[in-house]
């Protein structure tokens, strides 16, 4: 009898717990996963092919080698002897467990600007992720930079941690993608360029970045270089299904569409959108084309009819959901035309969504084209149908060669 | 020993056309599938690469894409009175390998066979009386055009076909081909834009009486995005289809349309490089307990499944189930037995027009941009005072204008030197050719079966093909190159040369990737091999889809059937095999 009574009086605890705390937490849990796919924590903390945040491939950067940890809440390899101070910390200070300075290639600088209610839902979230035994050494960089310590002088230079505060001038619209792209999809990582310590350049945020032999473009609305032609349609349907009626998105932003945007919600992509079409670009005139007289003009012209022109037709505009349109595009106009050599020599496949699943590839022309014929089309590409650009010389071409192979 | 591993609900033998569009289909009805395709994989960027996709020398000339005779070859003979001796080379046919199969180097044109081609007995018998098909084996299908049209309307709305209907639910559309079946819509894409040849072809065609229209074709006339939301671009007519892979995303293919898609579905696996070895029965014999195939090291594996399907090339599926014991082999001396019975091809005759200062320039083409005549065509036409049944089609395509194989001179031309290279500069640019895609009516001596000699790498028997042109197919084929003739006279060229079929196939030059039958679909387990949806009458947990099915050929390409084929069995299997596995047409 009193046992039945006690089970009685624990079934009772039980309900008023599910209904006091477990629905809170599952919310909480949610709302951190939603946080982890808008941070994009995957693309560096998961291994291709590996499990979950268990530690990701090594990123490449000026200074070295890094490996992205495992925060799985494995005891042991893992976040698992973790608090969520430590956690918050680590995410908005750049100081993780025990005063273990990381380095900035964990956006922790952007991360600074999150909510407090955003990482204490991210952190009930990695609570419950799988935890997963793998030893992860970070810290791969060539002395002197592999000294952590020296994070300290960098963040006096370059870091002023200061949670988002909301522009009252504003809509709500524009002040959530602010908060967005500012923080936890911290866009600026790769689109801001970068000074010689590896900080945002200041006075030029999201007008283009290099990464891991990349270029990221410019995202302002600067109408040349940047987004100012795209429409906040455009913009969303880019970031949601990976192709938009312009362009087609290939290397680590397909990485970033499949594994985070596609997946926000539409009210958030819109919001990014209204917040880009209102970054401000460069004052700067946009240049004025190369003559198409000229040799490297000439050359690139005839290489360009006999080997793009079947795919990116004559005019360079493509053709929508599969080959991305040249004329006027961010990329091809930007300064740096790190990427563009890059997928003329590599191919690169595009990102494929559930909306957008083609998946089409430009193939490598590495094999069979010149330094010389690279820059040459490259060159034409970047002073055609509209275009303005820097020309491309074989020089670059070489040296991001050699790069590649490395 | 064959390693066992996790069932699978189905196994599907062959990743091409069709065993993409099955997969594609029963993994959306929740199963999960495996298929196994002893080619490797391929992908367009990397295989198709715009920068080395057009090399004539190592994919026209040594056949990079297709089956290599080390891998497998067969034996052939015209009669049961020779021995068949294997081939050294694939010549008359090419079968594909690799995930695409033959579907990866076709040249895209899609067709619809005639209402009357699917009750073919029947019509004809009706017609002109059964004495008319004496020495004929003359089948009908067992499904009917009408059932069959939502079928080859979702084939080419999956491709995309480019052309013009002739028939909209029965009335005549002007522009298209007035002798096809009704089709309940357009096409998904209007014609191509006709190059000079065809244009010149379809103004001698229409001065004769003769209804000229679009050849339809998987080389898109423009952008298309297909239901499963794949992309495909528009066709640059740089005449590298037929036995190339299509670097510009502009030919349909199973790379073009589904696998995308399929291959993102987690309830999928492909495993290339994969050889099935056999199709393993339970020890009644009544039930496929799944597969055993062999991988790119030589190790054996066992691959149970609730279902088997054979979606191989249709020469394949059949030797597969002889070697594997389902159904009942075919014996020509006493017709019986249904495996290897009502083996055909396709029975083709050309034209060309040589003529002087013209500009053809016939390396603008595209595999299936072209100009099709259909009033001799199947039985499009009164064969009451002929002394044949069946017809062709009248096609001028030309497919390429590539600089090895392309090399037209009229007859009398020497072979090399001098004279040959004045005649190549004169001729490459103004000759026109066309041809004749003849229908091929099963005999009762032309049939596949197991060689009784030679085997392959694994110690299984060698494929025989037992093959000639039918004295009937003959008779057609000549009345209509003497049409072909008539058409050719009317251009007022320089110079005519109309190439006839004659009795005596031979397997060395390339004719036709067309082969047909073998293990036919029909309403009698005595002389077909499955039934009217595809299913084993003796193993119905096995499917056999492909143009083996055909009881016989029409005088067009196959692909169009065997597209709808695979959505028709598709549906057999999701709306009533699944709901009460078994037989689904009881003998």
């Amino acid at each position: 009898m009193k046992k039945a009574a006690l089970l009685a009086g624990l079934a009772a605890a039980a309900i008023v717990g599910t209904n006091g705390f477990a629905s809170d937490l599952f919310d909480r849990i949610d709302a951190g996963r939603y946080n982890a796919v808008l941070a994009d924590c995957a693309a560096c903390h998961t291994r291709p092919g590996g499990k979950p945040f268990a530690g990701g491939a090594p990123l490449q950067t000026p200074f070295g080698a890094l490996v992205p940890a495992n925060i799985t809440p494995d005891p042991e390899t893992g976040i698992g002897s973790w608090s969520y101070a430590d956690f918050r910390n680590a995410l908005k200070t750049g100081i993780g467990k025990d005063g273990k300075r990381l380095y900035p290639a964990m956006p922790y600088p952007a991360y600074a600007t999150m909510a407090d209610a955003d990482v204490a839902d991210l952190w009930a979230y990695f609570q419950k992720v799988e935890p997963v035994s793998n030893r992860v050494v970070s810290n791969q960089l060539p002395f002197p930079f592999s000294i952590r310590a020296a994070m300290i002088g960098w963040n006096l230079l370059n870091f002023s941690p200061k949670e988002f505060q909301p522009d009252p001038a504003k809509p709500a619209e524009w002040n959530r993608g602010a908060y967005l792209v500012n923080g936890p999809a911290h866009c600026g990582t790769c689109h801001t360029p970068k000074n010689l310590t590896g900080a945002d350049k200041s006075g030029e945020f999201l007008r283009g970045g290099n990464l891991q032999n990349w270029y990221a473009p410019n995202l302002t609305s600067d109408p040349h270089k940047g987004l100012g032609n795209w429409s906040g349609d455009d913009i969303v349907a880019y970031l949601k299904t990976g192709s938009n009626r312009f362009d087609i998105a290939s290397g680590p932003m397909a990485e970033a569409i499949r594994h985070s945007t596609s997946l926000w919600n539409d009210a958030d992509l819109k919001a990014v959108a209204t917040y880009l079409k209102d970054v401000k670009g460069s004052d700067a005139a946009a240049p004025q084309p190369i003559a198409a007289t000229e040799p490297a003009m000439t050359a690139g012209k005839a290489i360009y009819l006999d080997r793009c022109s079947a795919c990116h037709v004559s005019t360079g505009t493509g053709e929508a959901s599969l080959f991305p349109t040249l004329a006027k595009a961010p990329v091809v106009n930007g300064t740096d035309p790190t990427s563009l050599i890059r997928v003329v020599l590599q191919g690169s496949q595009a990102a494929g969504t559930p909306a957008k699943p083609t998946t089409p590839a430009m193939p490598s022309f590495g094999w069979n084209l010149s330094d010389a014929d690279v820059a040459n089309v490259l060159t034409y590409v970047r002073n055609s149908w509209g275009n303005a650009a820097p020309p491309v010389t074989a020089g670059q071409v070489k040296d991001l060669r050699v790069a590649l192979t490395r | 020993m064959a390693r066992k591993l996790p069932r699978k609900d189905v196994v599907i033998v062959g990743l091409g056309w069709t065993g993409s569009i099955l997969a594609h289909e029963l993994t959306d009805a929740g199963l999960d599938v495996v298929a196994i395709e002893r080619g490797p994989w391929r992908d367009t960027a990397t295989d198709f690469n715009v920068a080395y996709a057009p090399d004539e020398l190592r994919y026209a000339v040594r056949k990079d894409l297709f089956l290599q005779p080390a891998q497998e070859a067969m034996t052939m003979r015209n009669s049961t009175a020779q021995t068949a001796l294997p081939m050294r080379d694939y010549g008359s046919f090419l079968p594909g390998t690799g995930v695409g199969g033959a579907g990866t180097h076709w040249n895209g044109h899609t067709w619809r066979f005639f209402p009357s081609d699917f009750a073919l007995k029947t019509h004809l018998t009706g017609r002109y009386g059964e004495e008319r098909l004496s020495g004929l084996q003359i089948q009908d299908w067992g499904v009917s055009y009408d059932e069959l049209e939502s079928a080859f309307d979702r084939f080419e709305y999956l491709c995309g076909i480019s052309g013009k209907a002739g028939n909209l639910n029965g009335t005549i559309q002007q522009g298209g081909n007035p002798f096809e079946g009704p089709r309940k819509r357009e096409y998904p894409l209007p014609p191509m834009q006709m190059t000079y040849a065809p244009t010149l072809f379809a103004e001698a065609a229409r001065s004769r009486g003769l209804h000229p229209f679009p050849t339809p074709s998987a080389n898109l006339s423009g952008a298309y995005v297909n239901p499963l939301g794949i992309a495909m671009g528009q066709c640059t007519a740089c005449g590298f289809c037929e036995r190339f892979g299509c670097a510009n995303y502009s030919k349909a293919s199973a790379h073009t349309t589904i696998l995308p898609v399929l291959m993102r579905k987690s309830n999928f696996e492909a495993r290339t490089e994969c050889e099935v070895l056999k199709i393993k029965l339970a020890a009644d014999g009544k039930t496929a307990s799944g597969v055993t195939y062999t991988d790119v090291n030589g190790a054996t594996f066992e691959q149970p499944a609730d279902l088997v399907l054979l979606n191989a090339y249709s020469l394949f599926n059949v030797r597969l189930m002889l070697l594997s014991g389902i159904g009942k082999p075919y014996d020509p001396s006493s017709g019986e037995g249904v495996v290897g019975r009502n083996y055909c091809y396709q029975t083709n005759a050309s034209a060309q027009v040589f003529f002087e200062g013209r500009s053809m320039n016939p390396f603008i083409a595209a595999g299936a941009l072209g100009q099709t005549v259909d009033d001799y065509n199947g039985d499009s036409f009164d064969h009451g005072a002929l002394n044949f049944v069946g017809g062709a089609g009248i096609n001028c395509i030309p497919t390429n204008g590539r600089p090895i194989q392309y090399r037209p001179v009229p007859p009398g031309t020497p072979r090399w030197g001098s004279a040959w290279k004045k005649a190549t500069k004169q001729y490459y640019n103004n000759t026109l050719a066309f041809s004749s895609q003849g229908s091929s009516y099963a005999t009762r001596g032309n049939y596949l079966d197991l060689d009784p000699t030679y085997k392959d790498r694994f110690g299984r028997p060698l494929l025989r093909v037992t093959f000639d042109f039918p004295d009937n197919d003959i008779r057609m084929s000549n009345w209509v190159s003497d049409r072909m003739k008539e058409i050719a006279d009317a251009f007022g060229g320089k110079q005519v040369v109309v190439g006839r079929q004659q009795k005596g196939w031979s397997s060395v030059p390339y004719q036709s990737t067309h082969n047909t039958g073998g293990a036919i679909m029909g309403t009698d387990p005595k002389t077909s091999a499955v039934n009217r949806h595809l299913q084993s009458w003796d193993v119905p947990n096995v499917f056999v889809v492909g143009a083996c099915a055909f009881p016989q050929n029409a005088g067009k390409n196959p692909t169009g059937p065997v597209g709808a084929l695979a959505y028709w069995a598709a549906d057999s299997i999701r709306n009533h095999y699944l709901k009460n596995p078994g037989k689904l047409v009881e003998a």
